[in-house]
């Protein structure tokens, strides 16, 4: 205590650091300015077969702002195991916050980011104005898709493929008339051996159990 | 920390003494889902619970009633429960329990929860529940809990079974203690708290898909440790991690031995020892300037068990800009979160810091750097003025108070103006001394966790800093502190305002003080009397000492009502977002920034 009051000179008098690190709370150069961009991510999730662990998953990524674009969820073989598979779209920092977030889910039992090359599939179901059969059965089988319900007004097909391929069918449709679709997002497995759940994880051993259980449903 | 009170009872003692094959429960009464919650509790060591008994709690409860081994305090509202059970996580390090009813008495709950979780201070919550046939139909006292308190509890758990809900309860309490501590939650729907189960519960254990990090990687630690020596300006900053990871002493150690200050995070107060030399105190928004401007001139930072949230960062563009980050957690998703780790070492705090003394094969030569910090000591001195004829300063009843008590004092603090002059006045010396809301910033925290801390620590003295607008939010769980007889002392630094919101008002809004000032509150030393408590009114330099002592020597729950000046506010100041190197000491320097 004192009575000749604060000292020191004014904050425009003090000498600053001189390097800066960006937005994104990474050192750098403040001639280069690197920042990243948003990139495309799957990724594949096993999580716990509890009551509200889809709620959990989803909540944790609406508020934290994480980019979704797409979600599904699934059984595996193993009753008690189900797998997301999650499409985000994030610069690096997110992707790797959003995959560290969700591994800290208790009911998760293992994280993956799948590489570009995975096997990914979404399924689309569209109906259809029905006047012109024909036509509507050749794009079908054009695009390797199924006749589901054919009626004298509608015709409702199935598809799957990638987004490109999904992207360009819809396209296709559109001259008939479009009265509803339902697309159901990615469903991914990592190509070939790689196995999509990875077990030996730095924060996360599963047990005997899930380790076997995962050899299986990744086979 | 706390011993526990572990005298079995005389049928348990025999049961202890045969081993688990004798099978025959036959002559005991069956036990509810109730009993095992109670069960598991007193498996975990469970001492103090707190709480507000209610229509869906009401089996938990009743099946307490044969549990005399644990204490229930029943607190004036659940808000009053949650933040005692926080304060008593806080200071004897183990979960501390709070429970209530379903519907209204679960969402009480939801503040203190949050603020558990933004502190990762180590709570278990019970929560009743309307009965599962009963679920969905907003029945009565109903509340999707599950749903509330997804965001904000490390986990929570909707129990399905009597015969899981002993494992539910063991879960939740080593989930709260274990890894990175934090807040969990069972929602207990009435019929299976009530139904009969078979299913004696065990030690707590966690799920199997939880092993947090323990040792990190080597080849890190050996890079970081290269770094670290290397090092020219190098600093420590020392998180709440360091205490909650009971790494205190290694830290201490680390940094003496080697010579680095040391800087202290808001939750980490007490890691390290105010007046030894190589403390910079505390950083951030209201920090200290010198320990503000060795983090902003720092070339290399090492961040333990810390979560650099934005009231220590200010802005991230000028937080340590030129340092590379050595960062030390135990929660995975804390590295490269706010801040980029350029060396991150995922692990338990206390085994770290030893990995990383193990591989730093010398002292940084930094010998100027520390002679740098000095010279910013003297430079930018905490301070303030105490003229005779302006009102009481509440820095200086800080300063009285610190000097008049032992040194492992507890101080809890509301939030506002009074806790940044407790924090900022205070000579901190000891790990879990410093009570408060960090992370959350909630109101009104200051008297309940004062209960909670005092039960955790009863040898201890306990001093309860609230501002006259905290005090106000749960002055009701006074009647608690006078029931239970707990010898604390409540300082209410009393500007008739809330000054937090005024100070900003006046550096940033021009002045316009809309609904901050508070001049209808009550006579608080009154107010205090009326419950039961001494009450004591503060006014002048000359009895501050006079009044502490009369506090201090009441066996029982004590009031000041001090009334300090109005106009004072608190400095150093970051504002939000700014650049932690441009602090104003006075109200003229925010005009520079």
């Amino acid at each position: 205590m004192s009575d000749e009051g604060l000292r020191g000179p004014g904050p425009n008098e003090r000498i600053l650091p001189e390097g800066r690190r960006n937005d994104q709370g990474i050192r750098i150069d403040p001639e280069a300015e690197a920042e990243h961009p948003p990139e495309r991510t799957l990724l594949s999730a096993l999580v716990k077969n509890e009551p509200g662990v889809l709620a959990e998953a989803s909540g944790l990524f609406s508020r934290r702002q994480f980019n979704i674009e797409s979600l599904t969820v699934g059984r595996t073989i193993d009753p008690e195991l189900s797998r997301m598979t999650i499409v985000i779209e994030e610069p690096r920092p997110g992707i790797d916050q959003a995959k560290k977030q969700l591994e800290k889910l208790i009911p998760v039992v293992s994280v993956r980011e799948l590489d570009a090359d995975a096997v990914q599939r979404e399924l689309v179901i569209v109906k259809v104005n029905g006047e012109e059969p024909d036509k509507v059965n050749a794009i079908t089988q054009m695009y390797d898709g199924e006749t589901l319900d054919a009626g004298p007004r509608t015709i409702t097909v199935e598809l799957t493929g990638d987004e490109q391929k999904i992207d360009d069918a819809i396209d296709a449709y559109e001259q008939f008339g479009i009265r509803e679709l339902v697309r159901t997002g990615y469903a991914a497995l990592a190509r070939g051996e790689a196995p999509t759940a990875r077990v030996k994880q730095p924060n996360k051993a599963p047990t005997e159990s899930q380790v076997a259980t995962q050899e299986v449903s990744d086979d | 920390m706390s011993e526990r009170a572990s005298v079995p009872k005389e049928d348990e003692a025999d049961a202890e003494a045969e081993p688990a094959e004798d099978e025959t429960t036959d002559e005991q009464p069956a036990q509810t889902g109730a009993d095992a919650v109670a069960t598991a509790l007193e498996n975990a060591g469970v001492e103090y619970l707190f709480g507000v008994q209610g229509g869906a709690i009401m089996p938990v409860y009743d099946a307490l009633y044969e549990h005399d081994e644990m204490t229930h305090i029943t607190m004036a509202h659940e808000q009053g429960a949650v933040h005692a059970a926080d304060a008593y996580g806080i200071v004897s390090g183990e979960p501390g329990v709070c429970m209530a009813t379903s519907g209204p008495g679960a969402t009480n709950l939801v503040t203190g929860i949050a603020d558990a979780n933004m502190d990762s201070d180590p709570l278990i919550a019970l929560t009743g529940q309307v009965p599962t046939d009963l679920v969905g139909n907003d029945a009565f006292q109903e509340t999707d809990t599950i749903g509330v308190t997804q965001p904000i509890t490390k986990h929570n758990i909707f129990a399905q079974s009597p015969d899981e809900v002993g494992t539910d309860v063991g879960h939740a309490w080593a989930l709260a203690n274990e890894g990175r501590q934090g807040p969990t939650l069972v929602d207990l729907p009435k019929d299976v708290t009530q139904t009969e189960t078979d299913v004696k519960p065990g030690k707590p254990e966690t799920p199997d898909t939880y092993n947090p990090p323990t040792e990190a990687d080597e080849v890190v630690v050996e890079e970081a440790a290269k770094t670290l020596a290397d090092a020219d300006r190098p600093v420590i900053l020392a998180g709440g991690g360091v205490i909650k990871g009971e790494a205190v002493d290694e830290l201490r150690q680390f940094a003496r031995e080697y010579e680095i200050p040391v800087v202290q995070t808001m939750p980490g107060t007490g890691a390290f020892p105010d007046d030894d030399p190589l403390s910079l105190e505390i950083a951030g928004m209201h920090g200290t300037g010198y320990g503000n401007l060795a983090i902003s001139n720092c070339d290399v930072l090492l961040g333990i068990g810390t979560r650099f949230d934005d009231r220590l960062t200010g802005g991230i563009d000028s937080f340590a800009p030129d340092a590379d980050v050595i960062h030390v957690d135990i929660d995975p998703a804390e590295i490269s979160k706010n801040v980029y780790a350029d060396y991150p070492l995922l692990g338990d705090a206390k085994a770290v810091i030893r990995q990383l003394d193990d591989a730093l094969e010398r002292a940084p030569d930094c010998g100027d750097w520390r002679d740098q910090c000095d010279e910013w000591k003297d430079e930018y001195p905490m301070d303030y003025q105490t003229p005779e004829d302006e009102p009481l300063k509440p820095q200086y009843v800080v300063e009285k108070y610190d000097e008049l008590t032992p040194d492992d004092t507890i101080v809890t603090a509301g939030v506002g103006q009074h806790q940044m002059w407790a924090w900022q006045y205070w000579t901190w010396k000891h790990p879990r001394t410093w009570v408060t809301s960090h992370g959350l910033g909630t109101m009104g925290y200051a008297v309940p966790s004062a209960i909670g801390a005092k039960l955790a620590a009863p040898d201890q003295e306990v001093v309860a800093f609230d501002g006259d607008g905290s005090f106000l939010m749960t002055a009701q769980e006074l009647s608690v502190a006078v029931r239970e007889n707990l010898d604390i002392t409540i300082v209410v630094l009393n500007n008739e305002a809330v000054g937090m919101v005024r100070q900003w008002q006046d550096g940033f809004y021009e002045g316009r003080r809309m609904a901050s000032e508070y001049p209808w509150i009550p006579q608080f030393d009154k107010l205090a009397e009326a419950f039961g408590a001494q009450g004591l009114r503060l006014e002048d330099y000359d009895s501050v000492e006079e009044t502490i002592q009369e506090a201090r020597d009441y066996d029982g729950p004590s009031v000041i009502d001090a009334i300090i000046d109005p106009s004072e506010n608190v400095y150093p100041m970051v504002p939000s977002g700014g650049d932690n190197a441009r602090f104003a000491l006075k109200e003229d320097h925010l005009e520079e920034l």
